[in-house]
Parts: C-alpha cells; sequence; structure tokens
C-alpha cells in the first residue's frame, strides 16, 4: 500500500514539474522567535521573480499565482535580522517564519566587525573598537584602555602594564577573555594581564561591580574581551598587520584567518609575534626592556541561531626584561637611584633580554554550548581550563642566572552555567551557577623562600539578575550574587615571624610541622561574599539619558594579602600579608547623563566608592638585615572613600573637522586615618582633534594632547635609618613627579587593492616633543624617566 | 539528543579533570642557598691577638635584626691585617659564601668606609683586572679614641670606581657598620 501511494506520489509530482502550472499559492505568517508575537510590516521577497509583499497586522503574507517549485525567499523587517529561506512551493503552500526581535542580542547575528552591545543597562559603560585596538597592535592592552575615560594604569617600565579603573587595580578588576575569566596571578603588582591584544575583537568596560554575571568581587570593574562574531555564511577572510615602531626598534605581526560555512560551522585561527630591544628615554637607554611575545588561538565550532558549540585554545607567552637600574640591594641603593636623577646602569642598545626578567605562559582552553528554547530563553554551559605558568629571574650571584627566582605554575578548572529568559518584550532574567578549582604550585627548587605558597582554591557562586523595562524610557535592573571561597595553603613560616606577627597567640592550631627555624603552616579559610546591584536608565524626550546604579561588591583577600612574606628587590622592600585579613565591601553609587546637540555633546559620569575593610599595602616599618635597612611594606585594612568624575565632550566644528575632550579624577582617602590613599592616579585632561576627508583615500589625522596632573594626595614620606649615611633619612619613596604633557599623532589611509583586499596604512606618534616625564603610578619612577618619542608605523591588509 | 549527548561529554571531561588533579602531598621546604647570614672579620696584628668582627643574621630577610659583635679593643697606630669569611649558616654545614665571592671577584667589591681613629683602610688583593676585591686588607689605626669601620659588599659595582660606595652603585649584598674603640 505504501509503495503503491509512494509510486502514485512520484508520479504525481512528476505531472506538476512537467506541466509547470503556475497558479500556486505561497502563504504563512511571521513571527517574532522569542515572544511569538505576529510581526507585521516584514517584507517578503522572491529573489527568483523579485516579486514582493508585505505582512499584515496578523503577520501574514500570501503569494498568488506561483509557478511550482523551490524559490529562495528573503525575509526582512525593521527590527529584526533578515534571514533567507528555500521553499519548495506546490498548490497552496504554507510557511511559518520565525524571525529573531532582538537587535542587541547579537550572539548570533549575520554581522562581522565591532558591533557590541552593553553588558549592563544602567552601569557605567564604555567600549574600544576594533579600530582603536588595532592602533594598539604592537602594544598592550593597558595602554590601549586608557584611550577610555577613568582609565589609568600601574606600569613597572612600559611592557608590564596593570588597567586601573577608578583608581583600583589588581585583584579588583576582573578581566573576561572571550568569556573566560583570566586567572593569570593579577594579585602581583607587576603582573600584566597575559593576553594578547590582537586576540579581541572588541573590549568592554565596565566601571564597576554591577555586571554579576561575571563575578561579584569587581570593586574596580570589569573588562570583558570579545571575539568579533563569525557570519552564518560560505565566506573566507582574514587579516594581516605589522607595525614597525622606533622606540625599542622592532615590531610586530599579527594575521588572522576565518572560514565559515553556510551551515554554521567555522574555524578561525589567529597568531602574533613581537619583538623589542631596549626601549629609549628622551636623554638615555632604558638598559633591559626588551620584550617577546608570541599569542596564538584556534577557535572552531558550530554558529547557529538555534543552538551551536564553540571550542578555543588560546597560548600566549612573553618574556619581559626588567630595567636593570631598578634591581636594588637595600634602602640605601633606593636613595642612591633617587638622588641621582638618572638610571645607575645604561649600557648600549641590545635587543637581548637579560635578568631581572620575566617568563610567563598562558595556556587556555574553553568549550562552550549554547541552547536556545524557542519562547524561553537560552542556555550556555561553559567549561574552561587555564594553565599559568611564572619565571621570575633575578640578577643572582653563582652560576645561577638561568635559575629562576620565583616559579609558580597556577592552575584552573572553572564550569558554568547560566539560562537567560528572553522572551518577553519587558523583562528579561538570567540565572547562573560556578564552580572552579585552582591549584597553585610554588617549585622548592628555586633555592629562595616562596613568595606565594602552595595552595589550592574553591569557589562556588550563583547569581540571578533582571531588567525590567516599564516603558518606552524607563528600564530598571537588579542582580544578586553569593560567592564561597575556600583557600586551603601550605606555608612555612620563618619561627621569628610566626611570632613576630603574633600568629603564634591566635593561629598556633594551624601549625603542621615545626622544623626549628621554620614552621609549616596549614591555614584553611572560608569567605562568604554576597554582591547585588541596582540600576536605572531613563531616556528623556529630548533624548539625553540618565543612568544611576548602585552595586555592593565583597572580595575575598587574595593569596599576596593573606601570605605575601618575603624581600621585594625591585622595590627594595620587604612585603608582609596578614593571614587576619578578611574580605572587603565596597558600595559604590555612580551615575551617567549623556546628552547629544546638534553639533555637539557631553556625557557626565560621577562616582562615589565606600569601602569598608579596604585591604591595601603600605610602608609600616623598618628592619635590618645583612644587606642593610628594608622598609617593611604590610597590608592592613582601613576604610577608604573614592570620589570621582569622568567628563567626556565631543564636538564636530565642520563636517570634517572633530574634537573630542575627556577629564578623568579620582580622589581617594583613607577615612580611618584621614589621610590620602596611595597609588591614585593623578586627574588628567585628553583632548583630540581629527580631522578627515574621505575623499582622499579615507585619510584621517588626529593630534592628541594628553596633560597629566601632579598627584598631590600621597601618604607621607617614611623615615628610615640609613647604614651609609650612619643616620635617619627621610625615604621619599611617596613623593610624586612633576604634571606633563605629552602630544601624539594618529593618522591612517586606506587604499582598496582589489574586490575585497583593503590596504590600510598608519601612521602613529608617541610623545613627538620627546620630553622627559615620570609618571607617579610607574613603579619604575625611581629609577628613569618614562619612554621618550615613539613612531609606530602601520600596515594592514583585509582580504 | 545530540545536545543532551554533548553536554554529558561535557560534564564527563570536567570531572575527569578535577579528580585527576588533587594532590594533598605537603611542599618540600626551600633550600636557601644564596644568603648570607654571617661575615665575620678577622683583624691580625703582627703579634698578639686577633680581633673579630661579627655581624650574624640567622633569619636572613626575618624580623630579627643581626647580632653584632667585636671581641676587643685596637691598639692605637697599629697595623692589622684584615680578611673577611662570609657563610651561610641556615644550611647545615654551613655554606663557605667566601668562595663563590672569590670565584666571582670581577663581580664583587667590599668597601671600607670609617669615622673616627683609623688612619686607613688598603686594598691588599685585586681581581683577574687588577682591581681592589677586599677579601683582605690593610688596617690602620690612629691615636686612642671611638671610630666606627662600615663594610658593605657590593654586587655588579662599576669597576673600577673611586673607592666611595656613590661611585661604585651595584647592588648590596652585605653590610654592617662596627663600633670600635681604639686604645
Amino acid at each position: 500500500m505504501k509503495t503503491l501511494f509512494f509510486i502514485a506520489l512520484v508520479a504525481m509530482s512528476h505531472f506538476f514539474v512537467a506541466a509547470q502550472e503556475c497558479n500556486n499559492v505561497l502563504k504563512g505568517q511571521v513571527t517574532d522567535y522569542h515572544s511569538k508575537l505576529e510581526l507585521d510590516d516584514a517584507t517578503i521577497f522572491i529573489i527568483e521573480n523579485n516579486r514582493e509583499t508585505k505582512t499584515n497586522k496578523n503577520g501574514k503574507f500570501r503569494f498568488d499565482d506561483l509557478c511550482s517549485g523551490t524559490y529562495q525567499i528573503e525575509v526582512s523587517h525593521p527590527e529584526c535580522t533578515t534571514i533567507i529561506v528555500d521553499v519548495q512551493v506546490q498548490g497552496t503552500t504554507n510557511i511559518d517564519i520565525k524571525l529573531e526581535h532582538h537587535l542587541e542580542e547579537l550572539d548570533e547575528v549575520d554581522v562581522v566587525g565591532d558591533a557590541i552591545r552593553n553588558k549592563t543597562k544602567s552601569a557605567q559603560e564604555e567600549k574600544l573598537k576594533l579600530k582603536t585596538l588595532e592602533l594598539y597592535s604592537a602594544g598592550n592592552l593597558g595602554d590601549a584602555l586608557k584611550e577610555l575615560g577613568g582609565v589609568s594604569s600601574l606600569n613597572t617600565g612600559a611592557n608590564i602594564v596593570k588597567p586601573t579603573i577608578h583608581g583600583l587595580n589588581g585583584s579588583r578588576v576582573l578581566i573576561l577573555n572571550d568569556g573566560v575569566r583570566m586567572q593569570d596571578m593579577e594579585w602581583g603588582d607587576e603582573h600584566a594581564p597575559n593576553i594578547d591584544i590582537n586576540s579581541a575583537g572588541s573590549i568592554s568596560l565596565i566601571k564597576g561591580a554591577s555586571a554579576l554575571q561575571y563575578g561579584g568581587d569587581a570593586i574596580g570593574g570589569v573588562i570583558v574581551m570579545e571575539q568579533a562574531k563569525i557570519p552564518v555564511k560560505d565566506t573566507l577572510y582574514g587579516k594581516t598587520l605589522l607595525s614597525g615602531v622606533s622606540n625599542g626598534r622592532g615590531g610586530n605581526i599579527t594575521s588572522e584567518l576565518t572560514r565559515a560555512f553556510g551551515g554554521g560551522w567555522f574555524i578561525k585561527g589567529q597568531g602574533s609575534y613581537k619583538r623589542l630591544g631596549d626601549h629609549e628615554a628622551p636623554d638615555y637607554i632604558l638598559s633591559n626592556t626588551g620584550v617577546q611575545e608570541i599569542g596564538a588561538s584556534l577557535q572552531f565550532g558550530k554558529n547557529l541561531f538555534t543552538w551551536g558549540w564553540d571550542a578555543r585554545y588560546s597560548y600566549y607567552t612573553t618574556e619581559i626584561a626588567i630595567l636593570r637600574a631598578s634591581h636594588i640591594g637595600n634602602v640605601d641603593d633606593l636613595i642612591r637611584s633617587i638622588n641621582n636623577g638618572e638610571p645607575e646602569i645604561i649600557r648600549s642598545f641590545t635587543y637581548d633580554l637579560q635578568n631581572p626578567r620575566q617568563e610567563v605562559k598562558h595556556h587556555l582552553g574553553k568549550l562552550r554550548f549554547y541552547k536556545r528554547f524557542e519562547g524561553l530563553g537560552k542556555l550556555n554551559v561553559q567549561y574552561d581550563f587555564q594553565n599559568n605558568r611564572r619565571f621570575e629571574f633575578d640578577v643572582r650571584r653563582g652560576e645561577e642566572d638561568d635559575r629562576a627566582s620565583i616559579d609558580l605554575e597556577l592552575t584552573t578548572h572553572t564550569i558554568s552555567t547560566d539560562f537567560k529568559w528572553d522572551a518577553k518584550e519587558d523583562y528579561k532574567l538570567q540565572v547562573g551557577l560556578l564552580g572552579r578549582y585552582q591549584d597553585n604550585f610554588a617549585n622548592p627548587s628555586t633555592g629562595v623562600r616562596r613568595l606565594i605558597p602552595d595552595y589550592n582554591k574553591y569557589d562556588l557562586g550563583a547569581f540571578v539578575t533582571g531588567e525590567y523595562r516599564v516603558n518606552d524610557q524607563l528600564l530598571l535592573e537588579a542582580g544578586l550574587r553569593y560567592d564561597f571561597s575556600q583557600i586551603d595553603a601550605d606555608k612555612f613560616y620563618r619561627t621569628s615571624r610566626w611570632e613576630e606577627r603574633g600568629y603564634d597567640q591566635e593561629f598556633q592550631d594551624l601549625v603542621v610541622q615545626d622544623l626549628g627555624t621554620d614552621l609549616l603552616v596549614n591555614p584553611v579559610f572560608d569567605y562568604h561574599n554576597v554582591s547585588a546591584s541596582f540600576g536605572l536608565s531613563n531616556y528623556f524626550q529630548d533624548g539625553s539619558n540618565l543612568k544611576f546604579n548602585y552595586a555592593l561588591a565583597q572580595r575575598a583577600p587574595n593569596p599576596s594579602e593573606l601570605f605575601s612574606d618575603g624581600l621585594h628587590h625591585s622595590a627594595a622592600r620587604i612585603e608582609l600579608g596578614d593571614l587576619r585579613i578578611d574580605s572587603e565591601t565596597s558600595h559604590k553609587f555612580s551615575a551617567s547623563y549623556h546628552k547629544k546637540f546638534d553639533h555637539w555633546g557631553f556625557n557626565i559620569e560621577p562616582f562615589a566608592n565606600w569601602i569598608s575593610d579596604f585591604i591595601l599595602l603600605e610602608p609600616a616599618d623598618v628592619e635590618f638585615t645583612i644587606r642593610g635597612a628594608f622598609p617593611v611594606w604590610e597590608y592592613r585594612q582601613t576604610d577608604a572613600r573614592l570620589l570621582g568624575v569622568d567628563v567626556n565632550v565631543e564636538a564636530d566644528w565642520l563636517s570634517n573637522l572633530n574634537s573630542e575632550h575627556q577629564f578623568s579624577l579620582v580622589k581617594g582617602t583613607d577615612t580611618e586615618n584621614n589621610g590620602a590613599l596611595i597609588n591614585i592616579p593623578a586627574a588628567n585632561f585628553r583632548n583630540k582633534l581629527t580631522f578627515t576627508k574621505p575623499q582622499w583615500n579615507d585619510f584621517e589625522v588626529s593630534l592628541v594632547s594628553n596633560y597629566v596632573f601632579r598627584q598631590n594626595e600621597v601618604p607621607d614620606n617614611i623615615m628610615v635609618f640609613s647604614p651609609e649615611q650612619q643616620e635617619e633619612v627621610l625615604l621619599e619613596i611617596n613623593t610624586p613627579p612633576d604634571a606633563y604633557h605629552l602630544l601624539g599623532l594618529d593618522s591612517q589611509m586606506k587604499f582598496p587593492l582589489g574586490k575585497s583586499t583593503v590596504l590600510t596604512t598608519a601612521l602613529r606618534v608617541d610623545n613627538i616633543l620627546d620630553i622627559r616625564y615620570r609618571d607617579y603610578l610607574n613603579r619604575q619612577r625611581y629609577f628613569a624617566d618614562n619612554l621618550g618619542r615613539n613612531i609606530i608605523l602601520q600596515l594592514k591588509l583585509n582580504y | 539528543m545530540k545536545t543532551i549527548k554533548l553536554l554529558a561529554a561535557f560534564l564527563l571531561a570536567n570531572l575527569v579533570f578535577v579528580s585527576c588533579s588533587d594532590d594533598d602531598s605537603s611542599p618540600e621546604p626551600v633550600n636557601e642557598e644564596e644568603t648570607i647570614t654571617t661575615m665575620t672579620v678577622t683583624l691580625q696584628p703582627t703579634g698578639g691577638t686577633a680581633i673579630t668582627l661579627q655581624s650574624r643574621d640567622l633569619d636572613g630577610d626575618g624580623p630579627n635584626a643581626p647580632v653584632v659583635t667585636v671581641s676587643g679593643n685596637l691598639a692605637a697606630s697599629t697595623t692589622y691585617s684584615g680578611s673577611i669569611v662570609l657563610l651561610n649558616e641556615t644550611e647545615t654545614p654551613a655554606e663557605d659564601i667566601t668562595e663563590e665571592v672569590e670565584a666571582e671577584d670581577e663581580e664583587h667589591q667590599f668597601f671600607f668606609v670609617t669615622t673616627g681613629n683609623i688612619a686607613s683602610v688598603d686594598y691588599t688583593d685585586q681581581d683577574g683586572d687588577n682591581n681592589p676585591v677586599g677579601l683582605t686588607f690593610d688596617l690602620t689605626t690612629g691615636d686612642a679614641g671611638n671610630a666606627t669601620l662600615a663594610i658593605t659588599l657590593r654586587h655588579e659595582p662599576k669597576k673600577p670606581n673611586d673607592g666611595t660606595l656613590s661611585d661604585a652603585g651595584g647592588e648590596t649584598d652585605f653590610t654592617e657598620t662596627f663600633n670600635l674603640t681604639v686604645e
């Protein structure tokens, strides 16, 4: 029976096709994928015969008098993504078409490039687009982020740049690298993020802890690096970017290639290599400041609207030479360096990377799966793995130069899942869970006492965030998160230190083994942290936008704050953690008001951050060792207040001449002692004048001026006994350098070299006037000037 | 169905990863090979008893300050031949660091800064480039009275230098000031 029916069907269809009767009907309905609402005014276009119609109020459409056969129809709607569907028309054919009705939901949308959506709706948020990132191809993440208001950096020379948001850095700033929270020993002041800036498609910066989906401890903020979206179509494209850098006499090359298929499959590879020799200050060579960096990543997966998965592996390694003159022996050496005004060791230029230097390797693997449920939302599941290995090589006696003084290996496994209900137009809800295991291994074969001990760390987190659209103008969002973390360390203390800290009174039960002069201790500490966020965003009739956000964040102390115990040669100081340190709690209020007029616009963003039990590292005491006197820097907790404002003004003077003006100010106060906080960035004022002439091969030139004020609010200097001078002397470690003004230039032009190949040339000059300056937030300011003039020439080929 | 399989694979992979990386063995103590804990200076007059000056800090960079001892008073207007021994007493038996300094004498130099009644301190040894090292020296006292002798070992100083610490630069490996009485 079945067979017979089949034969009949085949025969019949043959008959229809042969007859080419053109009285078939195609009708259907277009609905929103999430809400299932009918979409009116959607355009249905039949590519084969150029016929077009629109849907009515009920989302319905109809074509009459079609010949039978297969057609490609294009369905578009002003608020939706255009799709193309194949349809077989025979007799009266009925199809249901579902459109993706969220333009901001760009996860799976068919665009390449730098379209970025906001991570939060009410927090202060800024973005760096691919175009800006590319200018920093031979630089680093921290420098690129300084283009944004409220961002500064804590530097150790020019190669180690830690992003600082509203005056906070390190463990208070989370970095999300393609959905993976970086675990790269961010607790060290001289540890830069282990990320190749060329691997990012765009960067969003959230100034505060409001984006609870990423973590509850982002008291400073969150940096979200994302990959460019890969289109769901058959295509092959790539780019190669070559930069030559005058200061350091080297350069950078980066290349990437993406292959995508219509079925959603894609594969993308990227690699970069950077090599610079010694940098130069205006008057001298900064001996031993070269760098080598290699980054590579491979990503593949299947990327459909309804479901998909992807796997990514990235590798990053860098070798950074540290200014030779900054490696010193004791406080007298430091006093001498401060008084000299010029580094003690200036050699001729070399590409060699000698000691002191750092060598870091970071592996990151990620597997992600997502599935979208019709009329409901989207489920994400992710597993990621990170391995971070850090070597620090010191200037050592004997044949020890190739033996690291610090050798740490940090391994992290994270599994996380979240579900987002986004079917309804007026509210969205997201819930998520996270589990993380981390293992730190400090290799004892260094022959130097461990600065950071072996530890295991366990984290569990859960969050819920939601947003509610009250009306077209007003949107509310709120979130709540809980994090548990446990740290289980095995640490050797000198018995003398254990007693001097008073730990024998409070923590004697943690001692596992007494080795005479040393004690093996096993501290296990639990932390329970709650974070919350509430905010609103309102659009006024005149087009201006007001946002307000309150974020409560708690952060557990990092291993450095708890366990640091040793001598830092680069700073000639003994750093001591404290086992008694508990979580710090921040209450941050921020607002942002944005208004745009015909020819200009402005954005003003004030904030106030009250942090109770703020953890900070400050000089407290002096200790004598065989090497002489050393200031002791101790971690302690206090109450702090950070107040500040970022102002941004943009103006169009002529059709091809515009300017941008940015001002940022942060004031940090230790409210318990009523003194200034250490390492708070000075106010800065940045101005940029841009001239564009699209007719001249998209010619664009900008003059950039950056004025950094002197930081007048610093903690007091300390008195130390100098064995060399046989008296108490003032150690000017907190004296800030003078204000400075730098001029820079950016220019670029584009040359089409074929149908899909474009060559872009760019010229960038930093510190045009080659002025001498030192920056308060550069840890090497005691030893040497910052970089002099730097000319960067870039060639970019898109194909 | 595919979805579930993939999910299961995920979880399984994670389980395997986590379970195999758990080790609870306690860490080994670090063998601190480079630390200098003790400097002993022997001042030998021609005939008579040697005077020893010692600075000893058994907890290294720990909180305890070095213990400084001087075995006796110096005689006025006398020349002593001095020698320096450096030890790392955190190891048993104590490691002799003097040998390391000798082996790398081009990269090391002792500096002597005096106040009061010490007439002179002169180097009596040289490195391969004929620059002074200071492991041995002659110290000549002046009239009776008080004196201080500060001894500093610098690693990678500028060599040759004018004999002052500020001109030499480098990093301080060891420094101590001894209070002496000349009688």
